[in-house]
């Protein structure tokens, strides 16, 4: 107790060896992601097997392709939480902003034979001035209202997508993108590492981008708006602006994920704009823990891998010789990831990140309640 | 002008089984500040109640005559029912912590139709529907299907016994005290849970027989119909003033009959937009809807 009440400068006196080593470590330990982030990176060179995570060496084209899958989820979900755990906003149309990106991209490279970097350059625009002027409509509504605009934008986005005018979007089916408008290094079966990477990048840029704006001046209005609008009001400042700077940054960043996303998997489909992907978006970032620096990459990664391997193992032989009252649920991953999105809301609020925590929690409030034991007669 | 009158009278169909959805969705939101994600499912459940009871799975109920209208009480229950479990098991615990509530109808809203896919298929299956509905019957020169004025007469029927429900009862004065202030009700005493289970049974039902109904008006059950008819629902209980029956009745005819002329005299799909565009402008001009109830 008596360290705990003592000034900073005091637990680094030589007096304290032991406080002086646990800094040293908690100092070392503070640079855990860049050690990740190293051992991410080198991913693609590993043929270390990770049986019943993943099928066959690490390193291999179709595990790389499912773990960049799951960094742009991660990504996209830490976008997403920018929304809803940094301002409070519960936009049920973060799909059409992924999807400008993805589809103006592929349909400028197919229609307009522009190459791929102008492209993209015109599908983050085409996600930036969407995000601009529906969150400008939508965010003059507050609360539920606002959701529900949002979600009969990204409606709007989806029919209109499906009903492929004039033959731009490929309707139902999507359309693929045109492999000769793509640089070489980033096609093909044997570049899945490059795709790899870029994907890494994107998740790396949208980690710092979204850590670098919470923690500024803006940040700081965020979270009070998300804490208490009123008393931002109060505090002389207006709550829109702040808001719409927040949904055009996601919006953009959502588009960057659509276009990182369309490299991946080589196309363009409408599942991407419905609102099953918004609220996939959902989940994860609630899987994983909203308002938190690591909880919604978590969670979408967990998600995108769950959601691939529930998969397989639903077309294993192992589900196949179950009965059927277990094998009929166990068939459909998406029945899984909702019970399992339930179970989380009930069983760990706060998301899986908080996980941990909460543990220590329960082992420290056990250990004390075991010394009052002990001290009672 | 027969185009006219059929267009007319298939839009106030599909406006009658939006308001089967958004009267449902509205009550709870009013009084709950729950959006229930889930009204779709227990739609879906509805329907598939009603099927499985009208495929002669159900010993007295069938295809047609009496054993369908048994099957549509069959399914309605079973929705009924659904909503019920949905409330007490899932909302309930969650009383003190209102973004989770929503965020657990949003799993229950994924799981529901996947479920259903996982036991009867992905694909539409026919629904069975008694011969005397499926016939159509001359107006004005107009050759109009049955199904459209089963629905219209069902949300009629339902508006009115809501109406009277929230108007002559004393269950009904809870509601309605409770969706203008819940903490004021609680105050004098008086257990507002009972009415949020009340009023999940009542959404429900409405849902399922919009569901069993539904069957009729296309002809077909899959698992995500429910799903996209949440969405135009939402549409209808924000156009309409969330919290408001009238303004949601209103409002899921004004948004049927858009959507069946826009998209019959431009193209196809674009009646679905104006609806969505509507919404915008209204809530431009109106952020509180059309009746201007409290959001």
């Amino acid at each position: 107790m008596t360290t705990a009440t003592q000034p900073r400068g005091g637990a680094r006196t030589a007096d304290h060896p032991a406080t002086t080593r646990s800094e040293r470590l908690r100092r070392a330990t503070r640079w855990w992601p860049a050690l990740l982030l190293v051992v991410v990176f080198t991913v693609p060179y590993s043929a270390l097997p990770l049986p019943g995570l993943l099928d066959g060496p690490i390193g291999s084209p179709g595990n790389l392709q499912l773990l960049a899958l799951c960094l742009v989820f991660g990504a996209l979900a830490t976008g997403y939480d920018l929304l809803l755990g940094r301002t409070g906003l519960l936009s049920f149309g973060h799909a059409l902003y992924f999807a400008a990106g993805t589809y103006v991209t592929n349909t400028v490279m197919l229609e307009a034979g522009l190459s791929f970097a102008v492209s993209a350059l015109l599908g983050l625009l085409a996600g930036v001035a969407l995000s601009a002027l529906l969150g400008a409509v939508s965010l003059r509504v507050s609360g539920i209202g606002f959701s529900m605009v949002t979600l009969a934008f990204a409606q709007a986005g989806s029919i209109l997508v499906q009903r492929d005018p004039g033959g731009v979007t490929g309707g139902e089916e999507g359309r693929a993108a045109p492999a000769e408008r793509l640089p070489a290094s980033l096609v093909g079966i044997e570049h899945t590492a490059n795709l790899y990477w870029i994907a890494l990048a994107y998740l790396v840029l949208v980690l710092v981008v979204v850590q670098w704006t919470v923690r500024s001046p803006i940040g700081r209005v965020w979270e009070g708006i998300k804490e208490n609008e009123r008393r931002v009001e109060v505090l002389g400042l207006r709550p829109y602006g702040f808001k719409l700077a927040a949904f055009v940054l996601a919006g953009t960043l959502a588009a960057l994920g659509g276009i990182v996303y369309l490299l991946l998997t080589g196309g363009a489909t409408p599942q991407a704009t419905t609102s099953d992907f918004t609220l996939s978006l959902l989940v994860m970032v609630v899987l994983g823990g909203t308002g938190t620096r690591w909880g919604p990459m978590v969670g979408g990664i967990l998600y995108t891998w769950a959601d691939h391997r529930l998969g397989d193992l639903a077309g294993s032989g192992a589900v196949a010789g179950l009965p059927s009252v277990l094998r009929v649920p166990l068939s459909q991953p998406l029945f899984l990831l909702g019970a399992l999105f339930v179970a989380v809301i009930y069983l760990l609020p706060g998301g899986v990140v908080r996980l941990p925590a909460r543990l220590r929690g329960a082992r420290t409030s056990r250990a004390t309640a075991d010394r009052e034991e002990v001290l009672q007669p | 002008m027969s185009t006219v009158v059929l267009l007319t009278f298939t839009g106030l169909g599909l406006g009658a089984l939006y308001f089967l959805v958004a009267s449902g969705l509205s009550l709870i939101f009013g009084l709950m500040d729950v959006l229930n994600f889930a009204h779709g499912a227990l739609l879906s459940v509805g329907a598939y109640g009603t099927w499985w009871a009208a495929s002669g799975h159900l010993p007295g109920a069938g295809p047609a005559g009496a054993g369908f209208a048994f099957a549509v009480v069959f399914g309605t229950a079973v929705g009924t029912v659904a909503a019920v479990l949905l409330e007490l098991a899932v909302i309930r615990p969650l009383y003190t912590r209102p973004r989770e509530q929503i965020l657990a109808t949003v799993g229950v809203g994924l799981a529901v139709p996947a479920l259903l896919s996982a036991i009867w298929g992905s694909d539409a299956r026919p629904f069975p529907g008694p011969k005397a509905l499926s016939g159509t019957f001359g107006l004005l020169g107009a050759e109009v299907p049955l199904n459209r004025i089963v629905l219209i007469g069902a949300a009629l029927v339902v508006l009115t016994a809501l109406k009277l429900f929230l108007g002559r009862t004393r269950h009904g004065l809870v509601v309605r005290a409770g969706v203008e202030d819940r903490a004021m009700v609680t105050a004098l005493g008086i257990d507002v849970r009972k009415a949020f289970t009340l009023v999940f049974a009542i959404g429900g039902a409405a849902a399922a027989l919009g569901g069993a109904l539904g069957g009729l008006y296309f002809g077909s059950v899959d698992p995500e119909q429910g799903t996209s008819l949440l969405i135009f629902a939402f549409v209808v209980v924000v156009t309409g003033g969330m919290g408001s029956l009238t303004g949601a009745a209103l409002a899921s005819v004004a948004v049927g009959l858009v959507q069946q002329f826009a998209n019959y005299y431009t193209t196809a799909g674009l009646g679905d937009l104006a609806v969505v565009v509507l919404l915008a402008a209204l809530l431009l001009v109106r952020p509180r809807g059309l009746t201007g109830r409290l959001a």
